[in-house]
């Protein structure tokens, strides 16, 4: 595999500089997170520090991953590898796809009338856009949380925490037990505990986003997906829910789009950077914002546009 | 500036203002006055007439004062629960389909099309369509004939506002359901309907307040009846039609009676209103 993955990051940065004409250095392409399965990736905790050798498994894969609306190709065959237990954050301007990249993930982008999907995604070494494959399954198994706090109106908060395990009928005599356990794990517990009868919509917006986190968290997914989940947050309840994503990326695999590149820096392990629906540089998050291989990645991590 | 020219501007304005607040508030009371006038008339009219007897006793022969209307009173709930059991299930499946389904595609854009002229069709019309078709076949005036002329009317009502209802639920939470795992049809009903719930029962109750006073496709569908009768088959007395028939008789007695059910009728109505807009309140009750 790691042959497959040079060639591959070769592939991507070829096609970056064809992106970024006026990039002149000529870089060699940047270190995968994936390169090695021997050595390439740091097994240590603190992101970014890239001192230790040991394997780090992929969770997830995107193999010509392409995404469309209509004839328009937003994201442009994408190989990416996602590592198990790490956060991975996807950052980039307005537009560049990594949303709808992001969706690809979990089967959503194909929710929207007249989208399409090309390439794989690996799960565990399963393409979830095989052919009998139902998506309805794949979501149970990645979950999502959105940029907007959307916690079920008409249900109280325990229901939410629990929605997801009623909407897929499942048996629960722990249910108490279960939505408990979601709470604790999303940091919301303490503060809910005596109201679990009331409205989700009745909490603050941050209270709200994590909400939504342990709605998803109740179905024990493998992955969970973030699109921009603090861009409707104001900056304490960000710090919570950041707080939040470094607890559990001990026991899950977490992407996280976010146009905000501090709180890329601050919460990931890995940082891709898109362009134009290109994956423009892949690599481990210190690297990625100290010694960017790309121009265009060090034009908008420097703030020179986007 | 010249601070004088400023000011004629100014109080210009102001006195126009004025005129064309005062045009509106004129035009707002005259087009809510005929509700209060018709209120007030059948109230004085209809009020001697209100007694227990009227919604348990049957007619008196004419010359004989008093009785009631308790068949026409059987007969409207009757004929009501009829057009609503095939009316309601009906017309929110198909809100659902044009709301969840069929946004885009040619057929919806029919159905809509088709649905908003039914509205405005003439009820009578819808009389003669179940005349022609349901009493002609059945060889029979019947309630149930009735209750599917009044069904007619109030899908299209029940239909249109399923839709707009399941429209104004915001899209990311039907995408929370599905990222959850939620088939599709869990998405939509324990969500989505769930969620425009009191907006589509306001759009019932609504229809029902509509249909409960119409006359015209009950004249040759129920018919109308002397005596007391639950029989789908056979016709049946309605409130309507038992105005119509006592209105325009010659006795007395009967106008009294014709202006009781009146207020009976209006009250009926009223109450369905009343119902509409506690459910619209309850929407936000649980914050």
């Amino acid at each position: 595999m790691s042959e497959a993955v040079i060639t591959i990051a070769r592939a991507q940065a070829a096609k970056a500089s064809s992106v970024d004409e006026a990039r002149k250095t000529g870089a060699t392409p940047a270190a995968d997170p994936m390169k090695d399965d021997a050595t390439a990736v740091e097994a240590d905790d603190e992101p970014g520090d890239a001192t230790e050798a040991a394997p780090r498994a992929s969770k997830m894969e995107a193999v010509g991953l392409s995404a469309f609306y209509g004839k328009h190709e937003a994201v442009k065959k994408i190989d990416m590898p996602i590592v198990d237990k790490q956060v991975t954050a996807i950052i980039g301007p307005s537009g560049c796809g990594k949303s709808t990249y992001l969706r690809c993930f979990n089967r959503m982008h194909e929710v929207i009338p007249g989208t399409r999907v090309n390439g794989k995604v690996l799960l565990d070494g399963d393409d979830i856009y095989g052919a009998d494959i139902d998506p309805v399954l794949v979501r149970r198994h990645v979950g999502m949380v959105f940029q907007k706090p959307n916690p079920f109106p008409t249900m109280s908060i325990r229901d939410n925490v629990l929605a997801g395990l009623k909407l897929n009928r499942v048996k629960m005599k722990d249910a108490a037990e279960r939505a408990e356990s979601a709470l604790r794990q999303a940091a919301l517990w303490d503060e809910v505990k005596d109201s679990l009868h009331r409205a989700g919509t009745s909490l603050s917006g941050g209270q709200q986003q994590r909400l939504c986190i342990a709605r998803t968290l109740a179905l024990e997914p493998e992955v969970i997906l973030m699109d921009e989940p603090c861009s409707a947050l104001d900056p304490v309840a960000t710090a919570r829910v950041e707080e939040l994503i470094h607890e559990l990326s001990d026991r899950y695999t977490i992407v996280i789009v976010t146009h905000n590149m501090q709180q890329a820096a601050r919460v990931s392990h890995y940082t891709a950077f898109f362009y134009m629906g290109d994956l423009v540089e892949y690599n481990d998050t210190d690297t990625l914002f100290t010694a960017p291989a790309h121009r265009r990645t060090e034009d908008y991590i420097t703030g020179r546009f986007g | 500036m010249p601070a004088a020219a400023a000011d004629l501007g100014y109080r210009r304005r102001k006195l126009v203002d004025r005129l064309a607040r005062g045009f509106c508030i004129g035009a707002t009371a005259l087009a809510v006055l005929p509700l209060f006038l018709v209120l007030y008339y059948v109230a004085e009219k209809g009020l001697a007439g209100v007694s227990w007897d009227f919604f348990t006793k049957m007619p008196m022969p004419v010359g004989e004062t008093g009785g009631g209307m308790k068949h026409a009173l059987m007969g409207t709930l009757i004929v009501v629960a009829v057009a609503s059991a095939i009316g309601i299930p009906v017309g929110i499946l198909a809100g659902i389909y044009l709301g969840e389904f069929g946004q885009g595609g040619k057929f919806g854009q029919v159905v809509r099309f088709s649905a908003d002229v039914m509205a405005g069709i003439p009820s009578i019309t819808v009389g003669l369509f179940v005349y022609a078709v349901v009493v002609l076949t059945m060889g029979s005036f019947s309630a149930l004939a009735g209750g599917i002329a009044l069904a007619i009317l109030m899908i299209p009502t029940v239909m249109r506002t399923t839709e707009e209802m399941l429209k104004l639920v915001p899209a990311h939470l039907r995408e929370a359901a599905l990222a959850l795992g939620a088939p599709k049809r869990r998405a939509i009903w324990r969500v989505a309907v769930r969620t425009a719930a009191p907006g589509i029962a306001t759009g019932v109750v609504l229809a029902i307040a509509r249909i409960s006073g119409e006359t015209a496709p009950l004249l040759f569908t129920a018919l109308g009846k002397d005596y007391f009768s639950t029989d789908l088959g056979k016709p049946i007395a309605t409130l309507p039609v038992q105005i119509y028939n006592y209105a325009i008789s010659p006795y007395d007695d009967w106008h009294q009676q014709a202006w009781t059910a009146a207020l009976v009728l209006v009250f009926m109505v009223l109450v369905f209103n009343l119902a509409a807009r506690a459910l619209v309140a309850s929407r936000g009750a649980k914050r």
